[in-house]
């Protein structure tokens, strides 16, 4: 609030040094804007930025990490009564009186004695520092901004060039954008990273990747039984693998061969009318998918394998029967045959637009040699676009590894190291979002092997992108 | 002589060619017949997705409402304590005195009764009571919804023939509710409930109006942030980058994010903007946050061939007449850019008004009953509220899971038509 005030403010102001910087430049020229270096306006905006921008980004870092500073300060120095708690109570505690502090609702803890004065304290301490905090920074966003009109307004005259310093601001300001891009990456790096390294602090990375058993469930007191959870995650990664593999039997045969047909074969008002809905095959969100797995193919298939199952049961087969009538809805089979939906326009679209890249003076050689339709396919077309058929597939795997919402509402939360797509399998991305919805302490290696698993995902994702992409750059040099 | 052998000779050979020749044209026709058999299958999937979720969620937009004259007995009613009656057992005695039954002393027979009309009912009377007081002793005439159970068994979904015991509803309660109904109590209509009303924990009451403001909200912040970011760092490569070494790394970083897994993006969000950054959880403003980083690559990659797509003479005519290099990008190229952007800019929001993942990560996924309060209050939006109400195990959730589907496909749908049209529309070809 406070933050939008003075933002305000300062736009006020930022104006008003914009009509000052353009009226000066107009005065120093004698009234002939002809005789100025640069148009008017240039004056004012060099004006104005000066005196706006500085200050309104000082401000903009003010909020996103005065509370950080404030938490830092209130965490130097740390009351008896307060270190006497577990860390992860104490955490709570900070947070708590930060939150009374800022009027927002505490937690449900019960604070009582020595714990209560601490808090008080704390609260008190909390209230002083923001107070501070915001002084401060308002009264350095005043300082920088009149610096900033002082020093930029006697600056201008008719000689000034206001527009090529205007221009660096602006390229500067586009440099600064197209670095966001790069700060992502990092961002995202560095976080997984981070987290991660906190787990492998707890959990050995080598028993992580290799050991055959997952079940996070960790003691929440120390004196609890069940003490140590197991974090091998090798069955959620045969989980990922069989879901994509089905997933890819469904999509790569029909996502290409309705490229194939779509590229050489449909009339123009076919091609006209399919691929559009197959772009709205694309955009259907995957959540819906995934309602569609939970509540209509789920079912379904479990009806269709149970009726099996009773035709088999009393025959030579019993025991295959037996097994039918007990699968569940949360199918590996469900959750890959839906994902597979999901990638066909995917496949499709890739897999059009390389076949469509392949020279049409190969298929007018093929037919010239007679050969009919499908042998110019399958002969002369194909094997030119298979890098990047390839490419495609691989793409079409990258989605599916990193898929979310389909496995997450379809297959099933038991980690279980198996082939058999009518077991239930669970998935690298179903445990992430297991194990971070709800509220969880955020030092618990279960919730830290989250990013664990989420390293593992956007390395593997990463690796099948590039090797695509390479894949795609080799191949296109070939035509050029 | 010659000619016969020759003809004879040549037969089984030309028999040989022509049998090879049917042979290839009947694989020509089987790859053929495979393609369209791949084209049926993938839209035999649409049809068969659109064609359950509409059928599923359709019976949604019709409820059934119930109006019944309540007498508001004095003796129920405390005048200290308004907000301590039990409004919900005078509704059901206004039932229970039209079908002219009596409860028994356990009140089994009011809570049955309970079971089939929804507490809307008894907040109307709490809100008129809290009104005016002086309608305490008189009968007034309420109408509200009726319980989802009800609502299904008018619709048809919950049936007789379904053995009493795997139904919700026992058979005196539907002989009941065939009583009101014949009584002319019970009125069919429009669900204006299911787009006034936020989530609630009876299916009833349940409706979109909170997740529909909490994505619009969202989505506001990522397009605050993701389109000016997006198409500035684009016009930076596409128009005044040097090609070196170092425009080449953020051309193949902003590759690789457009395939990044969006669930990790909300790991991201969740050890940047919450544990780092303090933002709150579940909140439209980290939320929105999350997907203007997702959305930016794919805001940057449109707006780049959309520059590409402005022909260099544009640009050299500026730059001859004086224009310097900045004027020229953004008085000529950009404006003429600007339909491409648009269009990429728009299909981009779709894609992040539909993603769910990121969003459960960074707290989304709690019970939120009301509109959201501001940027930083707790929020659903629309995708995630699918999500919860697919995990709710009341039948009623499940017709409004497949509505709330369609809601956001309508939004989905108008915004790809926003994007044809403003392609159709405005963009020139050179």
């Amino acid at each position: 609030m406070l933050t939008w005030l003075s933002l305000l403010v300062l736009a006020l102001f930022s104006t008003a040094a914009f009509l000052a910087g353009r009226r000066r430049a107009v005065a120093t020229a004698g009234g002939r804007a002809s005789a100025l270096h640069s148009l008017p306006n240039y004056y004012g905006t060099y004006a104005a930025l000066w005196a706006g921008a500085p200050a309104a980004l000082l401000l903009l870092l003010g909020a996103a990490f005065g509370g950080r500073i404030e938490d830092a300060v209130l965490q130097s120095e740390r009351p008896a009564a307060v270190q006497a708690l577990e860390p992860s109570r104490q955490d709570v505690f900070y947070s708590d009186a930060h939150a009374i502090a800022a009027g927002q609702t505490p937690s449900e803890v019960l604070y009582e004695g020595d714990i209560k004065v601490a808090l008080d304290a704390k609260v008190a301490e909390a209230k002083r520092i923001e107070m501070m905090l915001n002084i401060g920074m308002l009264a350095a966003a005043g300082v920088l901004a009149l610096a900033g009109f002082l020093l930029a307004v006697p600056r201008i005259s008719a000689e000034f060039r206001a527009r090529n310093r205007v221009e660096g601001w602006i390229g500067a300001l586009l440099i600064a954008c197209s670095v966001a891009a790069v700060l992502t990456t990092l961002g995202i790096v560095l976080s997984l990273v981070w987290e991660s390294w906190r787990f492998f602090q707890s959990v050995n990375p080598i028993s992580f990747l290799l050991g055959t058993e997952w079940s996070p469930q960790m003691a929440m007191r120390a004196d609890q039984v069940a003490a140590e959870g197991a974090f091998g995650a090798v069955p959620l990664f045969a989980g990922t693998f069989l879901i994509m593999f089905i997933a890819m039997l469904v999509a790569a045969p029909v996502g290409l061969y309705s490229a194939i047909y779509l590229s050489e074969y449909a009339s123009r008002p076919v091609r006209g009318l399919v691929k559009p809905l197959l772009e709205v095959l694309a955009g259907v969100p995957t959540v819906v998918y995934g309602f569609f797995a939970a509540l209509t193919v789920g079912p379904l298939f479990r009806a269709g394998f149970n009726a099996i199952g009773a035709m088999l049961i009393g025959g030579p087969l019993d025991g295959v029967g037996q097994y039918l009538m007990e699968v569940q809805n949360q199918m590996a089979l469900v959750a890959g045959v839906v994902m597979g939906i999901m990638l066909i326009p995917f496949v499709s679209s890739l897999s059009d637009d390389i076949i469509n890249a392949v020279p049409q003076s190969l298929r007018d050689g093929s037919y010239a040699m007679g050969a009919t339709k499908s042998e110019t396919v399958k002969k002369v077309v194909l094997p030119a676009a298979l890098p990047g058929i390839m490419a495609a597939m691989l793409l079409a795997v990258s989605r599916a590894v990193g898929e979310t919402m389909i496995v997450t509402m379809a297959a099933g939360l038991q980690a279980k190291l198996t082939a058999n797509p009518l077991d239930t399998v669970t998935t690298v991305t179903v445990q992430i979002v297991t194990l971070l919805t709800g509220d969880q302490e955020f030092d618990s290696p279960k919730t830290l092997s989250a990013f664990g698993l989420g390293l593992t995902l956007f390395v593997v994702t990463l690796a099948l992108n590039i090797i695509a992409l390479r894949i795609v750059q080799k191949y296109r040099e070939q035509y050029d | 002589m010659t000619d016969a052998t020759l003809g004879a000779a040549a037969r089984p050979g030309q028999s040989a060619a022509e049998a090879r020749l049917k042979k290839r044209h009947r694989s020509e026709r089987l790859f053929k017949a495979q393609g369209i058999a791949a084209i049926v299958i993938a839209m035999i999937f649409l049809v068969v997705l659109v064609g359950r979720i509409v059928g599923q969620g359709y019976t949604t937009f019709q409820t059934h409402t119930i109006s019944l004259p309540v007498y508001m007995n004095p003796e129920r009613i405390d005048r200290t304590d308004l907000t301590g009656v039990n409004y919900d057992y005078i509704v059901a005695e206004a039932v229970m005195k039209k079908l002219g039954v009596q409860d028994d002393d356990y009140g089994t027979v009011s809570s049955e009764v309970m079971e089939l009309v929804s507490t809307d009912l008894g907040f109307q009377l709490l809100d008129k009571v809290k009104a005016d007081q002086s309608v305490i002793g008189k009968t007034i005439e309420i109408t509200g919804p009726l319980k989802a159970d009800a609502d299904l068994y008018f619709k048809g979904q919950m049936k007789r023939s379904t053995p009493e015991g795997d139904r919700k509803l026992t058979n005196v309660q539907l002989d009941w509710l065939d009583r009101l109904q014949s009584a002319g109590m019970v009125t069919s209509g429009f669900n204006t409930a299911f787009f006034t009303n936020s989530d609630s924990t009876e299916p009833e009451q349940a409706g979109v109006l909170g997740a529909v403001i909490g994505s619009a909200m969202m989505l506001l912040i990522t397009a605050l942030i993701a389109v000016p970011v997006g198409v500035l760092a684009a016009v930076y490569l596409e128009e005044f980058a040097p090609k070196n070494r170092w425009t080449d790394i953020i051309e193949v970083n902003i590759n690789n994010l457009a395939a990044v897994p969006s669930i990790v993006y909300g790991l991201l969000g969740l050890a940047l903007f919450i544990n780092w950054l303090n933002v709150p959880r579940g909140s439209p403003l980290v939320g929105g946050l999350v997907l203007a980083l997702m959305a930016l690559p794919t805001v940057i990659i449109a707006t780049r061939s959309a520059l590409k797509a402005v022909p260099p003479s544009i640009r050299e005519a500026a730059l001859g007449v004086g224009a310097s290099k900045t004027q020229t990008v953004f008085h000529h190229v950009l404006p003429l850019a600007m339909p491409g952007v648009m269009t990429g800019a728009i299909l981009s929001l779709a894609h992040a008004l539909g993603e769910t993942a990121p969003l459960l990560m960074i707290g989304m996924v709690s019970f939120v009953p009301g509109v959201p309060e501001g940027l930083t209050g707790a929020a659903t939006v629309l995708p995630v509220q699918v999500f919860i109400w697919e995990n709710a195990s009341e039948a009623a959730f499940h017709e409004r899971t497949a509505a709330a589907i369609i809601v956001l496909l309508v939004f989905m749908i108008l915004m790809n038509a926003a994007a044809v049209i403003l392609r159709r529309r405005f963009e020139r070809r050179w």
